[in-house]
């Protein structure tokens, strides 16, 4: 199930919590070789995380973290604009109706409907919050991962080659690809409003105004 | 409860020369929207606050001699949040915060509510808060249809506070991006979305992106809004002199079709 989670709220949900955290070390440090910080508890943790960005874990049935994606709004401090602003093409791109995504975590022997799981949760807050895009960075294998899920950024930059390639890119919310994301989640309309609106009390306006 | 034309709010906001005027265009805010109770909030970095509102002045004294800022969920629950929260979401589980609650009421604040906090630049922070007297579903569906003008509202009378504010130097306008000045340069010369893609090369998807970062900068309602505010403020120039002085931008492609016109 999918939780929206401010940073502030994480030290309720201490295994969701400590899971993220180390499962990022595995994905950022340990497999992707990125140049992460890692403290002695095995915890990747970075300056953004200071900031109370709000998280959206997927949590298994068993209580443990199966993935997870951390956002902030572009019209205070990011990651994109301080350690990957050429990625950007020339654009220095803020506001609040755009936030951030980094971070996007899928824990070991999670199933294939976590990343989609994710991607719908990003789609939900878009809705809920009236987004018009979200801006994220990631690496080259989730590149060919958010085209099976049926939501493919637009890629405004890159760097490095192969698996090191690190890109930039937009999604802006498609209600197409909404049903799309859904099936490869497999988790219904209905269910996953009702998990947004159990965390963040908040329903999501199911008319979107022209 | 009613909706909100947002509009005239602003076109008034813009006008005000002196920060007590924003305490009349809350009250005004809360005729327009006929709810109990309108709220601007702000905190300096270094804990310097006041606000502006239509609490009865008994319960603001009261909440000063009580100290409620160290026990109200709204403000600590709300204090370095980006996105807006319904107070019921808050936590009231301490019995200092439900003592407040009852106080709050019994005082009309309203047995719902709804913040939005900004943060501004040097870790400024504002609240802008709506309260009132009703059911949770009538609550959940006005928040929900105004939640965008209130979001807009919210970040428009926090750039008035900031420039208004004594003793603080205004908070310099974010520069617009190069591909930003295209954009609105094009849009401003009359050329539909999907011109102004293909002329950069980019999707329209991603123009938008452009179109909405230029709008955030500029403090702008919409697109036409960005595109006068930028015209006015001299950060684009349309017509002869920009062309001869750019040299060979796409703008100049259609200067033989202009001709023909």
């Amino acid at each position: 199930m999918l939780r929206y989670l401010n940073g502030d709220a994480l030290s309720n949900f201490p295994k969701l919590r400590d899971g993220m955290h180390r499962d990022r070390a595995a994905q950022f440090r340990d497999r992707l070789k990125w140049e992460v910080q890692v403290d002695a508890a095995g915890f990747e943790r970075d300056q953004y995380d200071d900031l109370n960005p709000l998280y959206v874990i997927w949590e298994m049935p068993d209580g443990t973290h199966g993935g997870s994606m951390r956002f902030l709004p572009t019209s205070g401090r990011t990651m994109v604009h301080e350690h990957f602003p050429t990625l950007l093409g020339g654009a220095d791109i803020r506001s609040d109706h755009i936030w951030e995504c980094t971070r996007f975590c899928i824990a070991k022997g999670a199933g294939a409907n976590v990343a989609a799981a994710l991607m719908l949760a990003g789609g939900e807050l878009m809705r809920a919050f009236e987004l018009t895009h979200l801006l994220g960075v990631f690496d080259a294998r989730m590149v060919r991962i958010y085209k099976m899920i049926g939501a493919s950024p637009q890629v405004l930059g890159s760097s490095g080659e192969g698996r090191d390639k690190i890109s930039v890119g937009l999604w802006q919310f498609i209600h197409t690809d909404r049903a799309k994301v859904l099936r490869r989640a497999g988790v219904s309309s209905d269910m996953s409003e009702y998990w947004f609106k159990r965390s963040l009390g908040h329903a999501i306006k199911r008319s979107i105004a022209a | 409860m009613k909706a909100l034309k947002l509009d005239p709010f602003l076109s008034k906001l813009q006008e005000a020369d002196a920060l007590e005027k924003i305490q009349d265009l809350i009250q005004e805010l809360r005729e327009t929207l006929a709810i109990d109770h309108v709220v601007y909030h702000w905190v300096s970095a270094d804990g310097e606050q006041y606000g502006y509102g239509t609490y009865d002045p008994i319960w603001v004294q009261h909440y000063i001699d009580q100290d409620y800022l160290r026990v109200d969920p709204v403000v600590l629950g709300c204090f370095q949040q980006f996105h807006p929260v319904d107070w019921k979401r808050l936590d009231w589980s301490h019995r200092a915060a439900r003592a407040f609650r009852k106080d709050a009421i019994d005082h009309g604040v309203g047995n719902q509510g709804y913040s939005i906090p900004i943060r501004g630049p040097n870790g400024q922070f504002a609240l802008f808060s709506i309260s009132h007297s009703t059911d949770d579903e009538s609550w959940a569906r006005f928040t929900a249809e105004n939640q965008r003008d209130l979001i807009l509202i919210a970040h428009f009378l926090n750039q008035k506070a900031l420039e208004l504010e004594k003793d603080r130097a205004p908070e310099p306008i974010r520069a617009l991006s190069p591909r930003e000045i295209d954009t609105l340069t094009f849009l401003a010369m009359g050329y539909s979305r999907g011109q102004v893609a293909d002329m950069l090369e980019i999707s329209e998807h991603t123009l938008r992106a452009y179109i909405e970062s230029a709008r955030f900068k500029l403090g702008a309602l919409n697109t036409t809004h960005a595109v006068a505010r930028a015209l006015a403020e001299g950060l684009i120039v349309v017509g002869g002199a920009s062309r001869a002085a750019h040299g060979n931008w796409p703008g100049r492609r259609s200067e033989k079709n202009a001709a023909a016109n």
